[in-house]
């Protein structure tokens, strides 16, 4: 009983360096645990292996650096995965604070690739007023975005020139760590008949499968384990797959724990047991 | 192992410590941390906000494109200064009407056909006891109802009507037990990225 009662009241930085641990050791122990596909996430990645060289989508990076561990991998592995298919590519933010990371994304990857500005790819930076530009963007993208974020106006970029508005667009994908992904759906979605497909934060996941369900958005990336499916079913492993045996490990640890507090609890039989905060 | 020669990884990686040493107890060097992160997120935005909304959305197309018509929006928008003034708030009515209204008129029949006619939509669902889709099925048809009736404060939750309101606080469970997991999966996908932020990019390590 007394050793119950001490886990009862561990210290809870012991459980802190308990998680530390599992989250360090296996990026130098990696084990390799499998990676399962979902549903959810092989129907985008089925839908753009289908896109080809005439084909566009729009990746908007609504997110700022709060939720860049997982969502910029979804990205990265995303915009991969259009250039493997030579779809064209038009990189946009909703966030003012997200400027940086979507240039960031896209440049990394255009590099790799020895994809060119404006001929394969465009980055057109952020506009403010989210609702509206995408009702704009709707009717015409080139009046919601006169210029890309470098000042080259839209008409001169090759890659725009057979891109006039969501007609003339396959597929948007939003990544946020927000309600804007709702927005894209209200706005583009109902409006135009755009379709969709999101990427969004572990917290947002499970109040989002909701529009799966009813068939509304093509699929879903949830979290850093959305991000590591991609990664997967592209064959391109990064940073996602690198760390879920990290993220394995530490559910493992928390799971222990709730158990050993669930247990305890029962055992010891104190209702009114104090955590150790 | 090859330490990063760059600066910027050096501070990155200081305040992901400071920060983290809030798991140890609060401190100096967390609130420090903290402050920083505030002023620059709001020093960012702000310069951002300024150079992509101001002047290219305002400044270049009225005065430099002699588009006039953009004299009314950058009005609007000016007269929202006017709440700085006890006396002269008022006019800053006129831009939060119009908002407001304009805002509503466009979201409101689009938000309602998204998120509650399209979800009530797809709880019209066909029952086949035989099959694990049916089964799927008339569970989202019971979880729907006794959410529902769960939130019906009309009527005391007594009898058959408190037996499925109580059906209702079983699928509520569910639902906050998958969010929760979610929600530590995401935290710990945040310390993740810190940990392979310090690995790869600090201390050069190749990992994985």
């Amino acid at each position: 009983m007394k050793f119950i009662e001490k886990l009862m009241s561990i210290d809870r930085r012991i459980i802190y360096i308990l998680i530390a641990l599992a989250i360090i050791i296996p990026f130098f122990v990696p084990m390799g645990l499998p990676i399962p596909i979902t549903k959810e996430v092989e129907s985008i990645y089925n839908y753009i292996e289908d896109l080809g060289p005439n084909d566009a989508i729009i990746i908007s990076n609504d997110y700022d650096p709060q939720t860049k561990p997982e969502l910029y991998p979804m990205v990265k592995a995303i915009i991969r995965h259009a250039f493997d298919r030579e779809v064209k590519v038009i990189v946009m933010t909703l966030i003012v604070t997200g400027v940086g990371l979507a240039e960031e994304a896209v440049k990394e990857v255009a590099d790799e690739y020895g994809m060119v500005n404006g001929k394969d790819y465009c980055f057109l930076g952020y506009r403010p007023g989210w609702g509206l530009l995408i009702l704009g963007m709707g009717v015409d993208i080139h009046t919601q975005f006169p210029t890309d974020y470098y000042g080259t106006p839209i008409k001169d970029i090759p890659v725009m020139a057979d891109i006039h508005n969501f007609d003339d667009i396959d597929l948007v994908l939003s990544f946020s760590g927000s309600s804007i992904v709702v927005s894209w759906l209200t706005m583009a979605k109902e409006r135009f008949g755009q379709n969709i497909a999101w990427g969004v934060t572990g917290v947002m996941a499970p109040d989002y499968y909701i529009y799966l369900q009813s068939g509304q958005i093509v699929g879903m990336l949830g979290g850093l384990k959305g991000a590591a499916e991609y990664e997967t079913l592209i064959n391109k492993p990064d940073t996602a797959t690198a760390g879920m045996d990290a993220q394995s490990w530490a559910h493992v640890i928390i799971i222990v724990f709730i158990l050993i507090g669930n247990i305890g609890f029962f055992i010891t039989g104190k209702k009114n047991l104090k955590p150790n905060i | 192992m090859h330490l990063s020669p760059n600066i910027w990884v050096w501070i990155a990686v200081f305040f992901t410590l400071c920060i983290y040493s809030f798991l140890y107890k609060d401190n100096p060097f967390y609130k420090f941390a903290e402050h920083v992160v505030v002023g620059v997120s709001v020093g960012y935005g702000m310069v951002m906000w300024w150079n992509l909304s101001v002047v290219q959305r305002c400044w270049v197309p009225f005065i430099e494109q002699q588009r006039y018509d953009y004299i009314f929006p950058a009005i609007l928008g000016l007269l929202l200064i006017f709440r700085l003034s006890q006396k002269l708030s008022w006019l800053s009515r006129y831009t939060l009407g119009f908002t407001v209204g304009a805002g509503a008129g466009v979201g409101l029949p689009l938000t309602i056909q998204a998120t509650i006619l399209k979800q009530f939509q797809a709880t019209v669902l066909p029952l086949n006891f035989t099959t694990w889709a049916g089964i799927c099925n008339f569970l989202i048809i019971l979880g729907v109802l006794s959410g529902l009736i769960y939130f019906f404060f009309s009527k005391e939750h007594k009898g058959v009507f408190g037996g499925v309101a109580q059906v209702g606080i079983w699928f509520l469970m569910i639902g906050f037990g998958a969010t929760f997991g979610y929600t530590v999966m995401a935290r710990l996908s945040l310390a993740i990225g810190r940990v392979l932020f310090i690995l790869q990019d600090a201390l050069g390590v190749n990992v994985g």
